[in-house]
Order: C-alpha cells, then sequence, then structure tokens
C-alpha cells in the first residue's frame, strides 16, 4: 500500500503532469498527420527523456502513444488516409460515415471506444502481466506463422467484398513484400543492383501512396463524389452511448482480443485491429452493413488497436522483450532511467512501476477532452474546398514519407504505390489486403522459413504444439468454409433438379 | 526505423536556443556553423540506436550545434552504412559503423569496406556469449558442445551469416567441430531469438550479454560463455572462452563513429576531441554501463587499425565456416 500512496506521490506533481500534457498533445499531433506513427513519436521523445526524472520519462511516452494511436484515426475518417498502420484495417468504414454526414458519429465512437479499450488493456495490465506473459513466451515461429495467416485471412475473406479480389490484392502486397535483403536466406531480391531496394520497402509509404495518393489522383481526375455537406455541428457524444451500449459485447470482445494481441511480441496494434475488424463482421446480425459505413466494425477495432497498446508491456515489463516498436524503444528508456525490465522491477523501486500504471489510466482518460478538442477541430477540414486540401494532404503525405527514412526514394515508393493503389481501386480491387500483406509479408515468411528449418522439413510440425495447432485448424477451416459452401450448393442444385425428374 | 520530422522540428528549436546562446562566444565562421546528422544503419530501439542517440545529445552540448539522429535501416546495415559513405565529406554528415561494415562485402552484399571512412573513434564493444534456458542439463561450454557432436541442436540469435552466427560458428570451429554442427535458425535480431529459446523453440542463442540481461535476471536463461579475454563487469561470474573450453577465441561486436573519407583534418580533429569529451563524461558512462555496454576508446588512427584487423579476421573466419561468398 506504501508503494501505492508512492507512486501517488510520484504522478500527482506539477512537472509529471505537464510532461504528461505536453507529450498528450504532441502525440495527437504526430498520430493525426499521415504517415508519422506512433513509433515515431515514441523515438522524437527520446532524446528528450535523457533530462527527465524516470516518471515523467515513461509517462510521457506512454501517454504520447495512446494519443497517436487514436489521433490515427482521424485522417482515416475524414480524409480516408489512415494516420497509423492501426487505424488502415477500418478507414473505408469510417470514410463512408463520413460521406454519409456521420463523421462525428465515427470518430466519437472510435474516441469511446479507445478509451475503453486502453483502460481494459492497462487493467490487464496491471492484474495479470506475469500470467499473460508467460503464454505469450510460448508463442514460437510456429504460432506466428498461423498468426500471420489468421491475420492476412481476416483481410482477404472477411473483411472484403470479394474474396478472390482481395487475394490478388494481397499477393500483390506479398510481392512488394519480398523486395530486399531482410528476409530468411539475406539474399538480396527484387533489387536490381540498386542499395535502397536492400532495405525493402517500407509499409509507411506504401501506405499513404495507396490510400491518399490514389485518393488524390482520382479527384484530380474528377471520380469523387461530392462529399456530404457537413453535419449541422452538435453534441459529439449524443447517440454514442447508444451505440455503446447497443455494441458492449464488441467492445469487450475487442479489448480482450487486443490485449492479447499486443501481448505477443511481434503482433501488434495493426494485427489487432485487422482481426477485430473481421471477428465482428463474422459474429455481426448485420454482416451485409460493413463497408456501408457501418459504425459496428468501428468500436471492435479501435478498442482493439488501442487494448494492444497496454498489452504491449506486458512482455517489455516481466521479460524484457518487446511486443512491438514503441516498447523496444521504451525498453531502452527504463535501463537508462534504472527501472530494468524483467520481474525484478515489481519488487525493486515498486512505486516507480505502480506510477507508470497510473500514468497508463490518466493517459487513456485524458483521450477523452483532448480527443474531443482533436476532432472538433480536426472537423473544420471537411469545410475546406477540396481543390485547396488536395495539395496541402499531399504536401503532409510527402513529409511523412521522406521522414520514414529521410530520404527521397520513400517519396518515390509513395507516388508508384500511390499509381499502383489508383489502378487497383478503379478496377474493383480493394487496397487494404495489399496493405496488410506488406506490413505481415516478412512474419509470413520468416516465420514459415524458421519453422522448417528447425522441425527440419517436417511441415507436420506445424501441428505439434497445441496453440499452434487450434490456431492452424481455424485458419484452414476459414480457407476451407467458402469450398464447402459452394460444394454444398452444387449438390443442392443438383438434388433438386433431380427429385423434380 | 523512424524519425525526423519532428526532430527537424526540434532541431529548428534547439538551432534557435543555439543560436542565442552562442552570440557572445563566437562570431566567426568555425566548424560547426550549422546542424550535424548523425546516421545511424540500425533502427530505433536497438542498442545501436540508443548509442548514437546519447552521443547525439552529449556532442550537442559540446560542439553547440544540434546534432540530429537519422536511422537510415534496413538490407542488415547496407543501406546506412552506405549513406554514411557517399554522404558529402564535410564533417555535417557523420554515422555510427558497426562490425558489420567488416562482414557485408565478404557476404558479397556491397564494395563496400571501412576504407570508405574516415575514422573518427571506437566507442564500444560487446562480446559475444552463449545463453541457454536456465533449466537445460547442461552447466558448461564443455557439456553443450558434447551434446552438439550429433548434430540435433539449433541456434539462434540473429540472421543467417549475422554477427552472432559468427561467432558461434567460428567457436565451433576453434574447438574442432564443423562449424555447421549446429545448426543456425535465423531471427530478427537478439529478443525474438531470445524468445524463442524460452519458447522451447531453439536449443540455445549466442548474442551479446547485455541483450540476453532482462532474462538472465528473471530467471530464465543462463550464460555458459561469454567470448572475450575479460569478465562481464555485471555478470563477472561467467567464464571467457579461455577458462571455459581452453579456446582463444573471441569476437564480439562493436561501434564507432566515423564520417566520410576525404572529411577534413581539422574537421575530423574537432570531432575527435568532442567525442573524446563525450565518452569521458559521466552522463555516457552512466548510460552505457547502465545498459550493461562495454566501453571502449580508441582513437581515429588506432580505430583505422581495429577496423582493417577486424574485417581481416571476420573475412578469414567467414571462408573458413562458408559464410563468405
Amino acid at each position: 500500500m506504501d508503494a501505492i500512496l508512492l507512486a501517488a506521490e510520484l504522478v500527482f506533481r506539477v512537472d509529471t503532469l505537464a510532461a504528461i500534457f505536453m507529450a498528450a498533445c504532441f502525440g495527437l499531433f504526430v498520430g493525426s498527420i499521415p504517415g508519422l506513427t506512433a513509433t515515431m513519436a515514441v523515438a522524437l521523445l527520446v532524446p528528450i527523456t535523457f533530462f527527465m526524472e524516470p516518471v515523467p520519462a515513461i509517462g510521457a511516452m506512454v501517454t504520447c502513444v495512446a494519443m497517436a494511436i487514436f489521433a490515427g484515426d482521424i485522417p482515416g475518417a475524414l480524409l480516408r488516409i489512415p494516420g497509423t498502420p492501426a487505424s488502415a484495417a477500418y478507414v473505408d468504414e469510417a470514410f463512408r460515415m463520413t460521406q454519409k454526414g456521420e463523421a462525428e458519429r465515427a470518430l466519437g465512437t472510435g474516441l469511446v471506444c479507445s478509451v475503453i479499450g486502453g483502460l481494459i488493456g492497462t487493467t490487464a495490465l496491471v492484474l495479470v502481466a506475469p500470467v499473460l506473459a508467460e503464454i505469450a513466451l510460448n508463442f514460437s515461429s510456429f504460432e506466428y506463422f498461423w498468426l500471420a495467416c489468421l491475420g492476412l485471412t481476416s483481410a482477404v475473406f472477411i473483411a472484403t467484398a470479394s474474396p478472390i479480389r482481395g487475394f490478388l490484392s494481397l499477393l500483390i502486397g506479398l510481392l512488394i513484400a519480398s523486395i530486399g535483403l531482410d528476409n530468411p536466406a539475406g539474399t538480396p531480391r527484387f533489387t536490381f543492383g540498386y542499395a535502397e531496394l536492400y532495405g525493402g520497402i517500407d509499409f509507411i509509404p506504401a501506405m499513404i501512396g495507396m490510400f491518399a495518393v490514389s485518393e488524390i489522383l482520382r479527384h484530380m481526375l474528377g471520380g469523387v463524389k461530392p462529399q456530404a455537406g457537413v453535419a449541422a455541428v452538435r453534441n459529439l457524444l449524443s447517440g454514442i452511448g447508444r451505440s455503446i451500449a447497443r455494441y458492449k459485447v464488441n467492445i469487450a470482445r475487442g479489448s480482450l482480443l487486443g490485449t492479447l494481441i499486443g501481448a505477443l511480441p511481434g503482433a501488434g496494434a495493426d494485427i489487432a485491429a485487422w482481426i477485430a475488424y473481421a471477428l465482428s463482421k463474422k459474429f455481426s446480425r448485420e454482416p451485409a452493413k460493413f463497408g456501408t459505413g457501418h459504425v459496428e466494425g468501428l468500436t471492435d477495432a479501435s478498442a482493439a488497436n488501442n487494448s494492444a497498446l497496454g498489452g504491449a508491456w506486458v512482455p517489455a515489463l516481466v521479460f524484457g522483450i518487446p511486443g512491438d516498436s514503441v516498447t523496444a524503444i521504451v525498453i531502452g528508456v527504463l535501463y537508462l532511467k534504472g527501472m530494468n525490465p524483467g520481474p525484478t522491477v515489481f519488487l525493486m523501486n515498486p512505486e516507480n512501476i505502480y506510477a507508470v500504471f497510473m500514468i497508463f489510466f490518466a493517459a487513456n482518460l485524458l483521450l477523452l477532452p483532448l480527443g474531443y478538442v482533436a476532432i472538433k477541430s480536426a472537423k473544420q477540414v471537411l469545410r475546406v474546398p477540396r481543390r485547396i486540401l488536395m495539395p496541402v494532404i499531399l504536401l503532409f503525405c510527402m513529409v511523412g514519407a521522406y521522414a520514414i527514412n529521410n530520404t527521397v526514394f520513400g517519396i518515390a515508393t509513395m507516388l508508384a504505390l500511390g499509381v499502383i493503389g489508383f489502378i487497383m481501386e478503379e478496377n474493383g480491387f480493394p487496397i487494404a489486403p495489399a496493405i496488410l500483406g506488406i506490413v505481415l509479408g516478412q512474419l509470413l515468411e520468416r516465420t514459415f522459413v524458421t519453422s522448417l528449418i528447425r522441425s527440419r522439413g517436417d511441415y507436420l510440425a506445424f501441428f505439434e504444439r497445441p496453440i499452434a495447432a487450434g490456431l492452424g485448424v481455424v485458419t484452414i477451416a476459414i480457407w476451407l468454409t467458402p469450398v464447402f459452401i459452394m460444394l454444398w450448393r452444387r449438390h443442392s442444385r443438383r438434388q433438386a433438379p433431380g427429385e423434380s425428374a | 526505423m523512424k524519425s525526423s520530422f519532428g526532430l527537424s522540428l526540434a532541431a529548428v528549436a534547439a538551432m534557435a536556443l543555439a543560436g542565442v546562446a552562442a552570440l557572445p562566444a563566437t562570431a566567426d565562421a568555425q566548424y560547426p556553423e550549422r546542424p550535424i546528422t548523425l546516421i545511424v544503419p540500425w533502427g530505433a530501439g536497438g542498442g545501436t540506436d540508443a548509442t548514437g542517440r546519447i552521443i547525439a545529445s552529449l556532442l550537442e552540448e559540446e560542439l553547440g550545434q544540434p546534432v540530429n539522429v537519422v536511422n537510415r535501416t534496413g538490407g542488415s546495415g547496407v543501406v546506412g552504412h552506405q549513406a554514411i559513405a557517399t554522404a558529402d565529406p564535410d564533417g555535417y554528415t557523420i554515422g555510427v559503423a558497426t562490425v558489420e561494415i567488416g562482414m557485408m562485402h565478404w557476404q558479397g552484399l556491397t564494395d563496400l569496406t571501412h576504407e570508405a571512412y574516415a575514422p573518427i573513434a571506437l566507442v564500444n564493444a560487446d562480446p559475444a556469449a552463449i545463453h541457454v534456458p536456465a533449466d537445460a542439463e547442461y552447466d558448461t561450454l564443455d557439456a553443450l558442445l558434447e551434446a552438439a557432436e550429433d548434430g540435433q541442436l539449433q541456434a539462434s540469435g540473429t540472421g543467417q551469416g549475422g554477427i552472432w552466427h559468427l561467432a558461434l560458428a567460428g567457436l565451433l570451429q576453434d574447438v574442432g567441430l564443423a562449424p555447421d554442427v549446429i545448426q543456425w535458425v535465423p531471427s530478427e535480431g537478439a529478443a525474438p531469438g531470445l524468445q524463442d529459446l524460452v519458447a522451447g523453440g531453439v536449443d540455445l542463442v549466442a548474442c551479446s550479454m547485455p541483450e540476453a540481461r532482462a532474462l538472465v535476471e528473471a530467471g530464465r536463461v543462463k550464460s555458459l560463455v561469454i567470448m572475450s579475454p575479460e569478465h562481464d563487469a555485471i555478470f563477472p561470474d561467467v567464464p571467457t572462452t579461455e577458462e571455459a573450453v581452453g579456446s582463444t577465441w573471441t569476437l564480439g561486436a562493436w561501434r564507432g563513429i566515423v564520417a566520410p573519407a576525404g572529411t577534413p583534418d581539422d574537421v575530423v580533429a574537432t570531432l575527435v576531441s568532442a567525442l573524446e569529451t563525450v565518452h569521458q563524461s559521466d552522463e555516457f558512462r552512466e548510460f552505457m554501463l547502465g545498459r550493461g555496454y562495454g566501453l571502449l576508446w580508441a582513437g581515429p588512427d588506432e580505430f583505422r587499425e581495429f577496423m582493417a584487423k577486424s574485417d581481416e579476421d571476420l573475412g578469414s573466419v567467414m571462408t573458413a565456416v562458408g559464410l563468405a561468398q
């Protein structure tokens, strides 16, 4: 109990609170600019934390990430440009809502669900971190292989209208992911001897290109339907209470799923959002409404990506193994501040770790008012005429694409993939599966190859471990479902004429 | 991995501050008169990134100009090392070179070698170590090597042909075993490798002590040997290769600061003296020792020789174990 009181003293101090507040504003700003990710926001904070006390330093990072992940929804909903990869799963849905004049409902629901998801993820972190970490540590390449398959399957089979087109789109993404040197064999592929390509195609410029640049191209060619007028400004949170009450199961499911996936090192908020969105559609009573601007999928996915943040801290704190790229950076800062990750972190200086937990809760609650203000001000974007807005967006996109690696190559990647994305969409191919292919392609290949190396070529090994077997069976069942449905239909059709004859 | 937009914002702010602070002191145009870029060839969050960032923030105080860290990642370090080598040799772009500069050209990935740089200083080296699960049946390297003889063991810790793979293969060869008697399972780095070790996926992991520290302290992993002539500062009980198996084999990763070849001597001299102050500062020592990173200092000439020797050693081991092209 003493430790908790000490922790409260550490949190409720002017410098800590000021650091949290400033980090929150910074996170909202970075997250809402397409291409600037939560990871980037944290990396930028690192040099500043050198000069801070441990608790404000970690608190600033925690707050900054929570804000950035939510803020990624804002340009996604308003402009169809996801601010961070974690928002990509439901960007189409949110944008459709904006087109129907429901931007506030989309963002307001996203905000509230993000807060709830964040709180649930944090509660799990506080209460069951050691247990969860044990589970997460048992994931080896076999389980990750199936998880990657499951993520890709969600994107292709469930989240899109036409699985065949979704699958082709995915293959384009996987092809792009195979470029470069970072494959298990360490062999350069499709690099044409060009050093920049050794690094492969980074998915941030790819994502900005496919979503944003293709949208700008479409606008230039006059293919965009005029936007529905901005709905009369009303209370952002009105009517959201009803959505929350109606979809409380979705929110709970999304949050738990997000926490679990977030706790796995190597899988984070982006995969969590995809699988949550797919699950939402699968179990929905109104699956046909998905993709038309229906709020249900947003509740699952927004809760999932924010709860994944709490989850990612589980293996990081307990075993020093990063749950995502953000915690990878945070671990470095933890060492720097003498809060060495490991079970000892709970024994030596427990007040510090309790203070960090308190900041987790505070950050998620702070998200509510600050997110509200951010949505209110961002909504003005819709009032700007598109011919002025589009060049400004292009500028921001170029900054984001450049910032990933500080090279013009990022901008070239963005433009090239923008053209590819435009051609794909004009021909009815969804781009979201391609993005997930780029994000997960390396994980898929690496886990497949290392699993086979480990099993010395024995494919049955993919089913030998219990969790791997479970994930594998579920994945294959999803793959086979369309085949069975087709066979069953053909069978009943054949029977029907037989009976009449 | 990511950085820069906000960094440039920070740079502008810092420039304004630095400008105000520097006004009364020096008005003449002496190096450095504008911000410096420090290229890190590895991703944000890793050890090289952390080292680069602390050096940058301390150099900034010494030089009175912002030092911006830029992560140029990918291609097993090729992309970033190339970017340092091809930058204008004016002292405004410097970078962190890592042990991989002596490996990638042997693998046929690039023509780039250490000769493309003007060395400034070597700042750190971390020897390789071997880690096994805490409940493994072997307590010594001898027992592990004995168990390895029938070719059933698997190891991880980095990608195929990476520094820790080489460390293990070299050790095996040095004690008279086939360098590939322990099968290498490529991983994306030490952390995923260690996770795999704990998950029961592989039998041993080769990586540095600081990388394994949290799991060692959590009692999940034990270290059998450190491939160095000296003991680790934080884990002095881990035997050296000499003590464990009587082998003189040592190998480790190192990090140093370099500028592109052709950088003027006076600029290099300014950087060397600033870096030396940084290296001796309490902040830097505390940071490095706090994370368990080995401190090492070698000025430009010594660093040049060090890189040449490292290159040669790595080449002969890589050829011997079949990792060179």
